[in-house]
This record gives C-alpha cells, structure tokens and sequence, in this order.
C-alpha cells in the first residue's frame, strides 16, 4: 500500500503544527519521521490516522484521495498505529486484547478462545513477533506489551504501521527485538512510519528519512548520513553529540551509600545491599535495565522512601531515613525520575516551580510572607540563565514542552547550594537540543566540582556522562567499571552477570 | 478574493467568571420553569389556550407575570425596595425600611462568608472538609458558653467570646485532622459522621448542662452577657440587624487572601492540594498540612458559629444550623461556587444569603414557597458543577482545566 500525505497543513488557532507537509510512504518501506519534540510529527499522524482533520492538503492511498474522519475509517483503510501509551487491557489475556471488538465467537455468541489463540500464533510466526497467547498483558514486560500492540493492528489488517516513539519505553534488548520485528514486517511487505527523535535508531532501521522542523519538512535524508548531520537538520544549527569532558581528579566523598537495603511498594527488597560513593567533581553513572531498583534507591536518598538497613552519608553526616525536608537542607539536588509526577506542579507557574522546594528561605519569604518580587526575580535569571523557553515566568508549567519542563527542574535544583545532584532518568522524553543541553550543564556542574549521581537506562547517556559506571541488576550493584567499557560488557553486567564474567564473554 | 467571516459566537472565552455567571442564570430560569409548573392558575391558563383566540397570549401573560412577580418580590426582598428606597430619598424618612433587605442579606451572609473561606481552604489544600457545620456548632456552644458565663468588660469579653469559638472549632476539625494523618482515615467519613455526633452533642448541652436556660426543659440556652454581644451597627433602633461581625467577615477575607496568595504556608498548602507527591518530594510534610489545614478549617468554621451567635441569634437552641440553617453545609456549595478563592466566595455567599432572605419575602408575598430558594440555589451548583454543559449551552470556547473542575474532582485520593 502507497500512502501519500500530500500539502498537510494543520492549525490550532494562530498556531500552525503543520505546514504544508508532504511524505510519500512507499510499500515495503520504513519510514522515518525524525524530529524535535514538538515539531509536529504527533499531529501528522493524528491527522493520517482520523484523529484531527487537516486544514487543507490530501491524503491518498494507493492514488486515491480519502478522508477520514474517524480512526476507525483509517484503520478499515489498513492503516495501524500504536501509541507511546499502550491501549490494552490488563486484566485481559494477549489474545482477548488482539481479538477485543472483533472476537470469533461460537455457537451461543461465546468467545471461540482456541481460535483467537490460534490467530496470534499465526501471526506470531508470520512476522516473528513471539507472543504468548494466553498471558495476561499485565504480567507482560513492556516490550511484549508493544507486541501486543503490533499483533492488534495487523489484525486488523493494517499495510501501514505508525510506530509512534516505540522506542522511548524499551531496554537496549527490547529495542533490538523491535528493530528484528520491523525488518521482518518490512519483508513481509507492511509499510512502517517510525517516528522518533533518536538518532541511533533511525540510521540502523531506516530506509528513508524525513526531517521536520517547526511544523514544515526541511528535507529528506539517507541513513548512511551521519548522526551529526541528522542533528543538525534536525535542530537547525549544529549539535554537539559528544561531551566534551577533560579529566578531572575526585575529591572528597560526598555521598556515602553503605549496604543499602529498600523495600519496594509489594515488600520485596528493590535494593539489595547497594554500597556506593561518590565524590565531589565526578559524575557517577547507574546504569541498568529499568525496574531493578534504581527508582527505589532515588527515593531513599531523596526521603521519600523508608530504608530497611545500611546507611545514607551526605556530606559526612549520616542521614539514613531523614526527612525529604532533611535531605534537602543538607545539600541533596534531586531530579525526580517522573517529573510531572514528582518534580512540578502543572497548574502553577514558571515562578512557583522555580522556588517549589524553597518557598521559605530569603529572599523569597520573609517571616512567612511570599516576597513575589523576589520570587519574580529569580525566574527571569534562572529563564534566562538555563533558557527555558516559555512566555513568562507567570506562564503555567503545563504549556511547556517536556524538555523545558525538565530545564525547570534543574534550574531549580542547581540554582541552590547542593552536596550532590541525584538526577533520575534526567533526559527521559526530551529532544536532541534538550539532552545535549542538561548534558553539558551537568558536565560544567562537575567541572566545577559538584558530585552527581545519574540513574539512566539509555546506554549513550551512561557512557556519555560517566566517569565512573555502575551497572545495577535485581537491587544490587554488578560491577563498577570505566565509561571505556564495551557496550556488550555492560550490556552482560545489566542482565546480571560479574565483571569476570562479563569481561571474559 | 475577500474572505467573509462568520459571526462567531464560540470566540468568547469560556472564563469560569463566565460560566460561574451564566450558571446563576440557568439557576434563574430552573426557578421560573419550577414557579411555572406549580401554579395552578397559570397551568390552567395554559390548559386553555386552545378555547379561544386571546388564550395563548393570556397564558404568555399569565407566565410572565407570574415569574416576574416572584422574581421581584425575591429582590426587593433582599438587596432594595424602590419604592421604599425613593420614599426615603425624597422625604430623607424611613431610612431604615429602605435599608431592611440589603442589612438582612448581609446579615446572613457574615457567618456564611466565614464558613466558606475555610471550607475554601481546605478544598485549595484537597482536602475535603464535610464537617465545616459540625465544627461550627461546636464554636457556637464553646462561644456561648464563655459569652454567657464569664464577667468581663466588653472590650475583653467579645474576643474572648469570639477566640473561645475559634477553639471549639479547632478541637472539632483536629479530630478528622489527626485520624487522617495517622490513620490515613478519609476525612469525608470521618466528618459526615462527626456531624451527627455534634448535634445530638448539641442537644445533650442543651439539656443536661448549666448551659441551659434556668428553669427551663426545653433545650434551649441561656443568653449572651450584653458585652459579648456583636451590636447592630446602625444602632438597636433602626431595627437593622447587620452587625459588626460583618468586620470579622472582611478581616477573614483580607486574612484569607494574604494565606492562600501571600504567605509561605499558603503556598505550600497548595502544592499540596495541587500534587502531594511533588509536594512530598520538595520536603513538604503531608501530615503538618492535614493537621494544619484542618486546624484553620475547623477554625474558620467555629468562628462562624459564634459569629451567627453573638451577631444575630444570641442565645443556641436545638436547631442551631441544624436543617436550613445549616451554614456549614451550604458553605461547600458556596466555596464550590466561589472557586474556592476569598472573592469568590464573598459574591457566592452574598448571591446564597439573597435567595434565601429574598425567598421568605417571595413567600410572604406572592405564597411561592421558599423551597423556590433552595431549588434555584442547587440548580445554580449544579451548573457550575457542570461546565462542560454551561460552555455547551452557551457556545463558549474552552478554555483549559478550570477552577470549578480542580475543586470538584479528587474524591477517589
């Protein structure tokens, strides 16, 4: 099938997210929407898949004009997509949630159960998609849940994939599989949109790249093009992908974790007996596949999270269990995993997130009465200061992008005096220009002699970052090793192998 | 080619003053349909239009003068009579009468003002406290007991009067506060069910303490000393009942308004309200502010009581805020109504305390019950409750999440 998006343009209000966009998907091809965060490459889906309709311009399949008006027009048209947040059931079984709006049913309009079973194993063998039929979707690691997500629409007959961002939620083995799965969809003729803003992965998978920026396409690109120039297209001036980081000698021990033990929400011991240190002008990195208990060891450093045995040294002062209150006093510079979740307040202000954890010291109150002038004051600087992009600094969070959003969590953070900077998946969601931003400001806060401990899954953020990486597995620390470590070596101490093992493999 | 532009209607800005405003409206003309359908005479009118020709425009006649008498009567009733008010200005005499509907309207509107802020707070804070009636109850009995017993000059005595309300009601809204904070108990149970404990509590003062009326069974109790009396302001005379707690209502407004927009406290109670785990997280303690918010709450709340005691009622019976006159209770819908802001609340209550007053004299006039009152007045919640449907209704374009919709939702937390 041939789609053919022909002079999309699409406004919201005087806001224009599509500008006369045109991209032809040919059969058999994967094509890649590459773009910043807000260039506009969700609403050119939504408007291919029914949700949003287009202010002018066309859409053809195979040729022919249509118009959709509903998703479910585009998805009769054989057009499937799967969203960043997945649509599924979880109480369900993988093959009721596939089959779910179009079951084949028995005699007495029962559920024919086998049969469903039966389909999902046919397509799983079709397109290498391997899938329990009969798990629960709940129980389903990510990865497979995004399969899920795949079988639905080819049930449904879908020639064309839209994979938005598939990537931004899988483990450096999830997005390989993935990347396995479209190679052998591509070959089993489906045409796939992959929309991402990650270069790596859109060189490797890639037949044909289309560049947006701003709403408008500015131009096409070759995968055999480097990541440089995909940046820089991309972004609209040249890009800085690797950090530049000088040697730099640690000095004292800022943060002190000693046998570590914490219970996660079930009971179950997340951290294990996690000793690790960091010093002041070294940047640590804690790799690891996400949920092995790097999210509950953030918590308890940041308070929030009771600790079962071991010990938190901050600045030499023994702070095991102290008070989220407590830990900030002393020092503890803290970016949130989930920043929306635990790192702002949407419906307030620029200003009020700035001085969120704050809001008491001088000058920002006096004896309990708010100074907004003061308040005021420190947004500008700090907008100015990190370039936070928003109208104002009475502007509420909300209306930010994600990676401006994140840029007022680190101004916040490192615009009071700190021990340690824990930042917690700190460029998760953001655009190439965000990430090469947060990167260089923590490399300058390093430089200028602050300790900081980064958790990450991805991979080039850890070797980017760190002067030292510790890789976790299952709640405990698997190796302590050179940010010149291979990517396969890490890669074997994430699933839990020894550093013996893992060097010698 | 030029290019004509369609007459909009959609481009006015759904602002929740707006839908706040056109929600009064529809709340208006609820009442009108509901004054329609229970008169007889105009039901009959309509009955029969088609006998003869005049019929139809008889029964339109019937309808609006039928809805606009009482709609009159309802305010002329409660904000100003001009006849009255011409009579006075002309002849400079009867002053007072001119003055009678807006000093009743205030009148009912001081306590309401008071309990609505705090029951405001607590909702900017997410916390929803139900017991705002219990606890002023509470501050009433407390208020009384001090106002009638204790021997002091006035100067002394009304603060004492007033603080020892307060108290009463900080003790009542602590006891929801702590459970919550230690027990994670649901502050709506725990306050729907405190009410009933502190009304029939009410009852038992009532009866079996020196609080009661000397040689009376009747639960009924003794009155304020003078000096803790908040006078009328225009004096005794006039037969104005407005009174100085209409003071204490303004100082709890600008007090409300410095907390919530000013003050450190304030700010972290919103954070709070607006995402505890980000508040937890910027070293906010969720169990100060539960405990903190519901102290000033219950408070505000008991403050309210005594204020309704010692401006108008001056003595406590068995139906203190008990039914109508529940001022906690209508002080969730007027903090609904107000958004939860010390403005917004002065206007909401001041629209309450109308109907209401408004509503006997509609009764007294044109035999309408007052019910009509507190029909008008749920409609008008129910639309602002509903903005989806006032926007709808009145084709305005959406705006983002509003105020009304962040106060009412949060139950499942």
């Amino acid at each position: 099938m041939r789609v053919e998006l022909r002079a999309i343009t699409k406004r919201f209000g005087s806001f224009t997210a599509n500008d006369e966009i045109s991209v032809t998907v040919e059969p058999g091809q994967i094509h890649c929407l590459l773009g910043e965060n807000g260039a506009g490459k969700s609403t050119l889906m939504n408007v291919l898949f029914g949700l949003l309709h287009p202010d002018d311009g066309q859409i053809l399949i195979d040729g022919e004009p249509v118009l959709f008006t509903n998703s479910g027009e585009a998805v009769r048209a054989g057009i499937g997509m799967v969203h960043q947040h997945f649509m599924l059931v979880p109480v369900f079984s993988v093959a009721e949630n596939v089959v779910l709006g179009f079951e084949p049913t028995k005699s007495f309009d029962r559920v024919d159960h086998a049969k469903a079973n039966q389909s999902i194993r046919d397509a799983s063998e079709r397109f290498g998609l391997a899938v329990d039929p009969e798990a629960i979707v709940e129980d389903l690691p990510v990865g497979i849940q995004q399969r899920v997500e795949i079988l639905k629409a080819l049930n449904h007959n879908a020639e064309l994939l839209i994979l938005d961002e598939p990537t931004a939620v899988l483990t450096p083995q999830e997005i390989d599989a993935l990347m396995e799965i479209m190679r052998s969809l591509k070959s089993a003729g489906k045409s796939i949109l992959f929309i991402s803003h990650k270069l790596r992965e859109v060189r490797e998978i890639s037949d044909v790249i289309t560049v947006i920026r701003q709403g408008r396409v500015v131009g096409t690109a070759q995968p055999t093009d480097s990541e440089a120039q995909l940046a820089s297209m991309m972004v609209g001036r040249d890009v800085i992908l690797t950090v530049e980081k000088e040697a730099r000698e640690p000095g004292d021990t800022v943060l002190e974790i000693r046998d570590l033990v914490v219970r996660d929400d079930r009971g179950l011991a997340a951290v294990d007996g996690v000793t690790l240190d960091v010093h002041a002008g070294e940047i640590v990195a804690l790799a690891g596949i996400q949920g092995n208990g790097q999210t509950e060891l953030v918590e308890a450093l940041a308070g929030v999270r009771r600790v079962e045995s071991g010990t938190i040294m901050l600045g030499g002062r023994d702070l095991t269990n102290a008070s989220p209150r407590e830990m900030l006093d002393a020092g503890l510079g803290h970016v949130p995993e989930d920043r929306q979740r635990d790192g702002l307040v949407l419906s307030m202000t620029v200003a009020d997130n700035l001085v969120l954890n704050t809001p008491r010291r001088e000058p920002f109150a006096h004896r309990g009465t708010r100074r907004l002038g003061a308040v005021r004051e420190n947004a500008l600087n700090r907008i100015k200061d990190f370039d936070i992009r928003t109208e104002s600094p009475n502007s509420l969070v909300s209306s930010l992008s994600g990676g401006n959003q994140q840029k007022v969590i680190v101004a916040r953070e490192l615009s009071r005096p700190l021990t340690v900077l824990v930042a917690a998946q700190p460029t998760r969601g953001l655009d190439v220009g965000s990430i090469e931003y947060v990167h260089r400001q923590m490399v300058h806060e390093r430089n200028e002699g602050q300790g900081i401990l980064v958790v990450s899954s991805e991979l080039d953020e850890v070797l980017a970052l760190g002067d030292r990486v510790a890789v976790m597995h299952k709640g405990r620390i698997t190796g302590i090793v050179a940010p010149t470590t291979s990517r396969e070596t890490i890669g074997l101490l994430m699933t839990g192998a020894t550093v013996a093992e893992a060097t010698h493999a | 080619m030029p290019k004509f532009r369609k007459p909009n209607l959609r481009r006015i800005s759904a602002s929740p003053v707006l839908v706040t405003f056109f929600a009064v409206a529809l709340g208006l003309v609820v009442g009108a349909i509901v004054i329609v359908v229970t008169s007889t005479p105009v039901l009959d009118a309509w009955r029969g239009i088609f006998h003869s020709w005049g019929a139809p425009g008889h029964a339109i006649n019937m309808t609006f003068n039928h809805v606009g008498a009482a709609y009159r009567d309802m305010f002329t009733g409660s904000i100003i009579d001009p006849q009255t008010f011409w009579h006075a200005l002309t002849s400079g005499k009867g002053w007072p009468a001119a003055m009678t509907p807006i000093s009743e309207t205030l009148t009912y509107a001081t306590p309401l003002v008071i309990a609505s802020i705090g029951v405001g707070i607590c909702f900017q804070t997410g916390i929803f406290n139900i017991g705002a009636n219990g606890q002023a109850i509470i501050g009433g009995i407390a208020g009384t007991a001090v106002g009638a017993f204790v021997h002091l000059p006035t100067i002394f005595l009304i603060p004492i009067t007033l603080a020892s309300g307060i108290a009463g009601g900080m003790l009542a809204g602590a006891i929801p506060g702590l459970l919550k904070a230690w027990t994670g108990a649901h502050e709506v149970i725990v306050t729907i069910m405190l009410n009933y404990v502190i009304a029939n509590f009410l009852i038992f003062t009532l009866l079996s303490t020196s609080l009661q009326l000397p040689g009376q069974q009747n639960d009924l109790s003794r009155t304020l000393r003078p000096g803790a009396i908040l006078a009328p302001i225009f004096g005794a005379s006039t037969g104005l009942r407005v009174n100085y707690g209409v003071f204490i209502a303004i100082g709890v407004v600008v007090f409300a308004w410095w907390f919530l927009e000013r003050s450190s406290l304030g700010f972290e109670y919103r954070v709070s309200g607006a995402n505890p785990n980000a508040a937890r997280v910027s070293g906010i303690k969720p169990r100060r502010v539960v405990i903190g918010v519901f102290l000033i709450s219950g408070g505000l709340s008991g403050l309210a009581g005594i204020t309704q005691v010692a401006g108008t009622t001056h003595y406590i019976d068995g139906g203190f805020l008990i039914g109508n006159a529940g001022i906690g209770f209508t002080a969730i819908t007027v903090a609904l109504l107000g958004r939860n802001r010390p403005m917004g609340i002065v206007w909401g209550s001041l629209l309450f305390a109308a109907l209401g007053v408004g509503g006997r004299s509609m009764q007294a006039a044109t035999g309408i019950p007052l019910d009509l009152a507190t029909v008008i007045q749920s409609a008008v919640v129910l639309f602002v409750a509903t903005p989806a449907l006032v926007k709808e209704l009145f084709r305005l374009r959406a705006t983002s999440t509003s105020a009304v919709q962040l106060a009412t939702q949060g139950w499942s937390s």
